[in-house]
């Protein structure tokens, strides 16, 4: 079977597997995790588009999250509609990346990491301590979940199915995006910036795009969060959430579509079992860290990919040199 | 007025803490390139280290200084066996670093407790001044003057020295400083151990007044981030001035505009990044 092909097939079987899963699952809880594990697959997508096509490194994404959950949930408290209030988060979250955008792409590398931290902490900071906005450290509760097309969203089953919709969405954009002369284009700004710059490339401006569209993706994520949670606190906008969705990201796979996904997935179910037992979630989300820097740099989707290569040349290689006779 | 000076004295003692803290940020980050994000968890270690060494009737000093050596050994055994092995690789040693900032938190969390500690500071500095009417706390002053003193030996040591040109030739072209017999790989562990030092040293001396809590390290971290890009990566200089610059907008903003006073924090640096990216005193970009 050609590379394709087994691509083809595994997509078809992901699919069905993602449709059908509520009614094999059954059990609220697991479907409940599932939602969770797409609406951070949607975040990590989102994040990806810069740390993996882009070579630009954010550890500011959980404000650009939280901003898209909070003008969910102010708007919502406000009284408008949810429409309205998802249109706003949307722009609110856009204008906010273009400020991010403008600032942190002053540097590049470690540089524009540093920024994005710090502006990642100032909305923190202000999630926090400015109560009168925030309702600081409470938080603000959403009592209601949308319900699009007469379908209300307030159960679990549909939710999933509303979240599996975005994610795929989510997903085919991100698709065409790398496909796209632009995603080639900004991959180009990633391996050789002087030369897109010589050969008549905005680099600026492909890196400025690559932003927004990824803020709007993690604006959609925060959105589809505050939903899915029905509650936002300052915690969402910690430096905690964007390193846990780097980590998504960098286990994952940078620069693959599969890798934020199955990223995701690791990170929330680990995430979840975890709490189940021990009340450390941070201590085992710092030592995922370190070992998969030691031992897997590559992250886990390519990195298990080149064990299992290396396994199966093993278990091939006697019969090879065999055939092939004085090989060294 | 007396509030505006009792907040000025604050906020040059909150930027001689700074300073303790940034130095060996700037030390890191600007000279040797390495993005630590773990320095927070070095300035809180050290922290709960020295307030458990008070709590066992420690002398004061002998404590930081104990702290300050603890955190040399384990900064040296950090950059040793994990960060070398990933040199020039700086998304990786983010992180590596980032990681074991959790695992710091989370231990601390779990030996320390949640609640803050806050020890009494040495005996022979308690109490306050009175100058013109106004009462100035003792212990305030000598953070100043400690950071002062800290401030001129580390210039006098990267400018002046053998050593300090050393680690600057080590800097600026590694494979040509090791033809001519600098140990680079050495001196490089020896400035990482320094700058962690120096953190923790800072956390002992800062306990008295700021108090060691969880999240210590999180709230220290940005603010030695802000420091050094405000005053340039690898200046001494600019890491002083930064240090103050920041310690007046932390008081004087939490008391003006408590609300947004970690919004203003950080206006001075989007200024700069904006205006200067290199730095009020920066050679290079960051």
């Amino acid at each position: 079977m050609s590379a394709a092909a087994t691509r083809g097939a595994f997509l078809v079987v992901a699919l069905a597997i993602l449709a059908t899963l509520p009614a094999w699952v059954g059990n609220t809880y697991y479907i409940n995790i599932a939602s969770q594990i797409l609406l951070f697959a949607v975040f990590a997508l989102a994040l990806n588009v810069l740390v993996g096509y882009g070579g630009l490194v954010s550890l500011g994404h959980a404000g650009l999250f939280a901003v898209g959950g909070y003008t969910t949930a102010l708007m919502l408290q406000a009284g408008q509609g949810h429409l309205a209030a998802d249109l706003a988060a949307v722009a609110v979250t856009l204008a906010m990346s273009a400020v991010f955008a403008v600032l942190a792409l002053r540097a590049t590398g470690i540089g524009f990491l540093m920024i994005t931290l710090a502006l990642g902490q100032i909305l923190w900071g202000i999630a926090y301590r400015w109560a009168n906005l925030t309702n600081g450290d409470n938080g603000i509760n959403v009592t209601t979940r949308p319900a699009p097309f007469g379908i209300t969203l307030a159960t679990a089953t549909p939710f999933y199915y509303a979240t599996l919709a975005v994610f795929l969405v989510a997903l085919a954009s991100m698709a065409l995006l790398v496909r796209s002369p632009f995603g080639a284009s900004l991959c180009g700004t990633r391996d050789q910036p002087r030369r897109m710059t010589a050969l008549g490339y905005n680099v600026w401006l492909i890196r400025f795009l690559a932003f927004l569209f990824s803020g709007f993706w993690s604006g959609v994520a925060g959105i589809l969060f505050v939903y899915y949670n029905q509650f936002i606190s300052p915690q969402v906008a910690a430096l905690q959430t964007s390193a846990e969705v780097l980590l998504m990201v960098i286990s994952g796979g940078t620069a693959t579509l599969a890798g934020p996904v199955v990223g995701a997935a690791i990170v929330v179910i680990t995430k979840n079992v975890v709490s189940a037992y021990i009340v450390r979630w941070n201590l085992v989300l710092g030592l995922v860290f370190v070992v998969i820097i030691t031992f897997m740099p590559e992250g886990l989707v390519p990195g298990s990919a080149r064990l299992w290569r290396w396994t199966w040349r093993r278990r091939a290689a006697p019969v090879k040199t065999a055939t092939a006779g004085e090989r060294p | 007025m007396t509030l505006w000076i009792t907040l000025a004295v604050n906020s040059i003692a909150m930027g001689g803490l700074l300073f303790l803290l940034s130095a060996g940020f700037s030390l890191i980050f600007g000279l040797m390139r390495i993005p630590n994000l773990m320095h927070g968890s070095f300035f809180m270690l050290g922290a709960y280290f020295g307030v458990s060494m008070l709590a066992h009737e420690v002398n004061f000093w002998v404590a930081a200084l104990a702290s300050g050596l603890a955190m040399a050994v384990i900064g040296a055994v950090i950059e040793r066996f994990l960060l070398r092995r990933l040199a020039g690789q700086e998304l990786a040693q983010v992180l590596l670093t980032l990681g074991l900032s959790f695992i710091v938190a989370d231990l601390c969390l779990m030996i320390w407790t949640g609640d803050p500690w806050q020890p009494s500071p040495p005996p022979d500095l308690r109490g306050a001044l009175r100058f013109g009417g106004l009462f100035f706390p003792i212990y305030r002053l000598a953070i100043v003057v400690i950071a002062v003193v800290v401030a001129i030996a580390l210039w006098l040591l990267v400018d002046w020295t053998r050593l300090g040109a050393m680690i600057r030739a080590g800097v600026d072209d590694a494979p040509i400083a090791r033809v001519v017999g600098i140990p680079v790989s050495r001196l490089f562990t020896l400035v990482f151990a320094l700058g962690a030092a120096l953190a923790a040293f800072g956390g002992v001396i800062g306990a008295p007044y700021l108090s060691v809590y969880p999240g210590l390290d999180g709230e220290m971290l940005p603010l030695a981030l802000i420091v050094v890009i405000l005053g340039g990566t690898g200046s001494m200089l600019g890491a002083l001035l930064g240090s103050f610059i920041i310690g007046f907008l932390y008081n004087f903003g939490q008391a003006m505009f408590p609300d947004l006073a970690y919004v203003i924090l950080f206006l001075p640096m989007l200024l700069v990044l904006v205006l200067r990216p290199q730095g009020l005193f920066g050679k290079g970009t960051v």
